[in-house]
């Protein structure tokens, strides 16, 4: 008896719907873009896209929640959740705005070496909370929920301690225009978090380290099996994940001259938004950064768009939150259509 | 069978675990293009026998031969790198993952793009996957979809491939068929069949005499940790089998 099985079991729907479906996050974008651009030349008789001002304020106010989101999709992957990030984005801001200041007065530093001091010390405080959630959640066989929460406390404490309970002003003209100014008329920030996003893409989509994180996100004993260090690969995903919240904390510090304990308080639940709307599944296993950046895409627009037509703010929470909701269903109903799955 | 030496050789092999003696002076060979059949009852010692063999666990007294060398592996992986390829119940496949993703899983090949740039060789995956698969008679036409696609007969189907690619001496099947439908176990037990024309040796378990006497060239049969006996299909009952099993 041969085996003549040639295709999957569970007919796949066509290649083109497919990929359709894992870019449903972009589609969603234009649409939502669609719809402002309609309403605000109804009402207010301006166009909402072809407007160089508008899609600047919309790309930097994406740079921060998507700086965090780049980490918490490789941690989503793996079907863990960093809770940490926030407040690990504000401790690294504070912990920028102090080197700046302390590079400039103490060592007497031209302003942009003591800017590129800043913001690598930002960024690299951020491997202790890192390295502790990775080695807790991976050899003390922490939950990442309450791992990253116990974090959540511990980085806010240090952030507030280290600030003084204050913000912490600089007076770097070169700090200041990685934050405000732009090349071309593109902003600094938003090439920052482009390069930013080329990296992880490419870590996520080429890398051992990328391709083991969506295996061991979909089954742990699988990876194990394989010969995978699931142990190392868990750390090196929390440690990833708090150095782009880093990242995040030391341009908020240029953004706002200042560095600010609660710099990431609002953006932690936001990263997480963008990497679900992204197509990302919390059970692990499935997510792009392409679907990410969408997703921070489509928050920004929300809580931007909804401005510029003049609904009250608070309404942009209601939004963002029915999104996640409906972002989830269609993920289910994906999921079930195929199979669950999600490869860049 | 092959009058060549054994693929693999359990000599009087014993294991404890504290007071209990899982396994006590087991032994039987396995010869290439050989279907060895483990039968006994739960908690006779197959599973500890394998465990033992593919390095999940060390042996405590005796000897285990591959290929003529002594092993005692202190890890599967390194049990998987020396030819030993155990395929379990649960099959450890990522499911989110394609085939060739999964044959690879752990070692991935890589390309450079523009010549400098490393990334994952994604057509090597799908190639190799392609190869292995075809010569199981099963030749997949979606080979980007994920193996959650698929279903429970081809998943093993996929394993063994993973087995296959890997030139595994020696292929440990635990409980092949026993999540399956009728039809599926058809399938894998042709599976089995095609791994022994290829010249591997089996350690196939089953709880199933059916299947074990479809596809053993023999059968070893245990109790209590100990190897009752070892019989072939062609000279023997699943009555006496069965009697070997519990004793009496």
């Amino acid at each position: 008896m041969t085996i003549t099985a040639a295709t999957p079991s569970r007919s796949l729907p066509h290649p083109v719907i497919l990929w359709i479906a894992q870019l449903r996050a972009w589609v969603f974008l234009i649409l939502l873009v669609a719809f402002f651009e309609v309403w605000a030349r109804a009402a207010e008789g301006a166009s909402f896209v072809f407007n160089i001002y508008n899609i600047q304020s919309i790309l930097v106010f994406a740079t921060a929640p998507l700086l965090l989101a780049l980490g918490q999709t490789f941690v989503i992957i793996s079907a863990g959740i960093d809770l940490s990030l926030g407040f690990v984005m504000g401790l690294s801001s504070v912990i920028a705005a102090h080197a700046a200041n302390y590079f400039a007065a103490q060592w007497g530093l031209p302003p942009f070496a003591a800017m590129l001091l800043a913001i690598l010390s930002g960024t690299l405080i951020a491997v202790i909370p890192g390295l502790v959630n990775g080695l807790l959640i991976a050899h003390l066989q922490i939950p990442p929920f309450i791992g990253t929460l116990g974090m959540y406390g511990m980085a806010r404490g240090a952030a507030y301690l280290f600030a003084g309970g204050m913000t912490v002003g600089i007076n770097n003209d070169w700090y200041s225009a990685i934050g405000n100014g732009r090349v071309l008329g593109v902003p600094v920030l938003v090439i920052i978090t482009a390069v930013a996003c080329l990296i992880m893409h490419y870590m996520l989509s080429q890398t051992h380290f990328g391709q083991h994180t969506y295996a061991f996100g979909a089954s742990k004993v699988a990876a194990r099996r394989a010969g995978i260090n699931v142990k190392r690969l868990t750390v090196k995903i929390y440690l990833l994940s708090a150095v782009g919240a880093g990242l995040a904390g030391a341009m908020y510090t240029g953004r706002f001259t200042a560095g600010a304990a609660q710099a990431g308080e609002p953006l932690l639940l936001d990263s997480i938004a963008a990497v679900v709307i992204g197509g990302a599944s919390l059970f692990g296993g499935s997510g792009t950064i392409w679907g990410t950046i969408a997703g921070a895409l489509v928050i920004a627009v929300i809580q931007y768009g909804l401005v510029f037509i003049n609904v009250e703010p608070f309404w942009q929470f209601v939004a963002v939150g029915a999104v996640i909701i409906v972002s989830v269903l269609v993920d289910q109903t994906q999921r079930n259509l195929t199979g669950g799955r999600q490869v860049e | 069978m092959s009058d060549s030496q054994p693929i693999l050789s359990v000599r009087k092999v014993s294991k404890a675990f504290g007071a209990v003696q899982a396994l006590n002076q087991v032994s039987f060979d396995v010869n290439p293009g050989q279907v060895v059949a483990l039968a006994g009852d739960n908690g006779a010692g197959k599973s500890t026998i394998i465990k033992a063999i593919s390095g999940v666990f060390r042996h405590d007294a005796g000897e285990i031969l591959l290929a003529g060398e002594p092993i005692n592996f202190a890890t599967p992986h390194e049990a998987r790198e020396n030819g030993i390829e155990t395929i379990y119940q649960d099959l450890a496949l990522a499911e989110n993952l394609s085939i060739g993703e999964n044959i690879f899983l752990g070692r991935e090949p890589k390309r450079r793009l523009f010549g400098f740039l490393p990334i994952l060789d994604r057509k090597k995956m799908a190639e190799a996957a392609q190869g292995a698969m075809a010569s199981l008679d099963f030749h997949v036409t979606r080979l980007e979809a994920p193996v959650a696609a698929f279903s429970g007969g081809q998943r093993q189907a996929i394993a063994i491939g993973r087995a296959i690619y890997w030139n595994a001496r020696l292929v440990i099947m635990d409980e092949p068929t026993a999540a399956l439908g009728v039809p599926e176990q058809r399938r894998v037990l042709a599976l089995v069949k095609n791994l022994r024309g290829q010249g591997k040796g089996i350690i196939f378990i089953s709880h199933n005499l059916r299947d074990i006497f479809e596809v053993a060239d023999d059968i070893v049969v245990f109790r209590r940790g100990e190897n009752a006996g070892v019989r072939r299909p062609l000279e023997t009952t699943q009555d006496e089998i069965v009697k070997l099993m519990v004793g009496g």
